[in-house]
């Protein structure tokens, strides 16, 4: 961490201190030394992360790190190359990114911090906000369903798709070692409390509430069927955590590397 | 590739890029620009170099940014509608002082327009388009061996200052086919940004008094960082307007204070002139054609080509206009640079415009210089 940046500017009762904490314990858990860990961030709350760790860092344009880290990554293959960032970057205004990355299978890592609003610009909906839910720009309820995020990752072709809350330290820290170690699109969805621009609205004022929430509710289940994973925050639904996804699928690197070695050999 | 060619100028364009050291290609293809693409695709592997298709133009921008921080010299190309996309990330360009190469190739417009046919009409959102304040470098070849020419001016330009540098092609030097004379590799000259002289526990951002601070690279232990926010000479963010009067105008200076150098421009038959043409781009054949035309009829012109249409070439405007009656900008949009030479002119100052489609005829321009003197 670069101590001398501190104090964030995260709120009470947030839970991108501890996803950042998973992040750094995991980094210094690797076997790649820090020097050669990126980081990359879009805009929002957790876009700030990349400024807080002491590892060479980007703080980009909103919705757009997942394109830089591509580039970073195509021309530097052996760097650590991970996307810090939150829903509203990485899945409402980039998601078409995010999909086409996964599908690319590119070994790059995305750590999404999902509070399921805009928090840093006061708590609007995105493409994570459940249905009827409320917020600063739905006033009546959500009209829209939100994404599925493990599902839409999966189905793209990502290597490594797993899910926790900010709150399974250990498993979160794991799972983000794991996304280190695949070769190929790794993703971490981590759930995060927002308690100032989601949960205040949503029946989880206080700060403790969302949290509690979700230890209520979490059931790890690794083999879970994707396609019932959504999250409805509903005080009835159950929150399903694991490493859904970890398989072998050759990465763009080794696919780029297989073709150009036939073809051009072929021509000799 | 030294040598000679028969080349269109789009690929000319990919040729001078790799010349100049260009390894890395990241964009969306689109008419009139995709010949760029479709040559980057089969040159890069050959050059040890990446192509990579991204899915919309921001994200390409991005990527080619990202490539830069990496060290790569890395550009993008596109038209009109896929520039209109780039806009935010000229913008991240400039702050992050990401050296790169940004090629339109234009067609005309507003919107969707005429895809295949030529226009010029993107000069003034080269200049103005991203937001905030910044200043910009463009080139307009007007050849096939100007799209390998100026390509190598580009990124040597782009490497020099840190910033982004624009090559405002269009469709008819892009896909017009000619001659095209490689040098050899000897004879090119080729310059990167500049990095830091001292190793990571000596280096201090905060001693960089340089108007270009050298760029550091990841993954060599420096810690670095960079964020698109207004940020301090550590690269962390400060929101206050005290950081933005140190970094905006540091960002404008590399290029104010270096535009003698950077600025170029070609005067033929100016020295007796009393009517001046303006042009730039494409329109260097036709205007040139006109000109000569004029003089058999007697009418004594001039012609003042801009290399860079930015930085604008406002002396050798003002200079041009204490000399001739009157100025006459011919452009294939409806009113664009003509905007700044009536800035910096002092005689009268005609346009001939056209809004894309097809460029001007030499007759059709020398129907308006005789105009312009009567």
């Amino acid at each position: 961490m670069r101590a001398h940046r501190l104090p964030h500017i995260w709120c009470p009762g947030c839970g991108l201190g501890n996803a950042l904490r998973c992040y750094v314990e995991a980094m210094e858990a690797s076997d790649t030394p820090l020097d050669k860990h990126v980081c990359v961030s879009g805009i929002g709350c957790s876009g700030r992360a990349a400024g807080y760790v002491n590892v060479d860092s980007y703080h980009t344009t909103h919705g757009r790190p997942i394109p830089f880290a591509t580039g970073l990554k195509l021309v530097r293959p052996e760097l650590e190359v991970t996307v810090f960032s939150g829903d509203g970057d990485l899945v409402t205004i980039g998601g078409n990114h995010l999909i086409h990355a996964a599908r690319r299978n590119l070994d790059l890592n995305v750590l999404c911090a999902n509070n399921f609003n805009y928090g840093m610009t006061g708590g609007q909906f995105g493409a994570t906000t459940p249905y009827a839910a409320r917020t600063t720009t739905t006033p009546y309820g959500n009209f829209e369903q939100a994404f599925n995020l493990p599902l839409l990752v999966a189905a793209s072709g990502a290597t490594f798709v797993s899910r926790w809350t900010s709150l399974h330290v250990r498993q979160l820290t794991k799972a983000i070692e794991r996304a280190f170690e695949v070769d190929g699109f790794a993703f971490v969805e981590i759930l995060s409390p927002c308690p100032v621009g989601f949960g205040r609205k949503n029946e989880f004022a206080d700060a403790l509430a969302e949290m509690t929430h979700f230890r209520e509710k979490a059931i790890v289940r690794h083999d879970a069927d994707l396609r019932e994973v959504g999250i409805t925050m509903r005080r009835e639904d159950p929150i399903i955590l694991g490493n859904f996804v970890d398989e072998e699928r050759p990465s763009y690197f080794v696919g780029k590397d297989d073709l150009l070695k036939s073809v051009l050999e072929g021509r000799e | 590739m030294t040598g000679e060619h028969f080349m269109k100028g789009d690929e000319a364009l990919v040729e001078g890029s790799i010349a100049a050291g260009c390894r890395f290609y990241a964009g969306y293809p689109i008419t009139p620009s995709s010949e760029i693409a479709e040559r980057m695709a089969w040159r890069m592997p050959l050059v040890g170099g990446d192509y990579i298709q991204i899915e919309d133009e921001m994200g390409s921008l991005a990527a080619v940014i990202g490539a830069s921080c990496a060290g790569a010299k890395a550009m993008t190309a596109t038209s009109g509608p896929g520039f209109s996309l780039m806009m935010e990330h000229i913008g991240l360009a400039i702050m992050l002082e990401a050296p790169c190469v940004v090629v339109d190739i234009q067609r005309g417009g507003p919107s969707t327009g005429l895809p295949t046919l030529m226009s010029q009409g993107d000069m003034m959102q080269a200049r103005w388009g991203s937001h905030g304040d910044y200043e910009m470098v463009a080139y307009a070849p007007g050849t096939v061996q100007e799209m390998f020419d100026f390509a190598i001016k580009a990124f040597n330009t782009a490497e020099r200052f840190r910033v982004p540098v624009l090559v405002m092609g269009d469709q008819i030097v892009g896909q017009m086919t000619a001659r095209l004379v490689i040098p050899s590799e000897e004879e090119i000259e080729v310059s990167y940004r500049p990095l830091p002289d001292v190793p990571p526990e000596e280096y201090s951002p905060a001693d960089v008094s340089r108007l270009v601070p050298p760029m550091v690279l990841p993954g060599e232990g420096y810690g670095l960082h960079m964020t698109a926010l207004t940020h301090d000479e550590f690269g962390y963010p400060e929101t206050s307007a005290s950081r933005q009067e140190s970094l905006v105008p540091r960002l404008i200076r590399k290029i104010k204070e270096n535009e003698q150098d950077i600025v170029e421009y070609e005067e033929r038959l100016l020295d007796d002139a009393e009517v001046g043409l303006v042009v730039y781009g494409s329109m260097k054949g036709p205007g040139w054609e006109a000109v000569q035309a004029a003089r058999k009829e007697g009418i004594k012109a001039g012609i003042l080509r801009l290399i860079t249409p930015w930085p604008f070439p406002r002396e050798p405007v003002e200079r041009l206009s204490e000399r001739v009656a009157a100025i006459l900008v011919a452009e294939v949009n409806m009113g664009q640079m003509v905007h700044s030479v009536r800035e910096y002119a002092r005689c009268p100052v005609h346009h001939l415009g056209h809004p894309g489609g097809r460029i001007f005829h030499p007759d059709e321009i020398l129907r308006a210089l005789r105009k312009v003197i009567t």
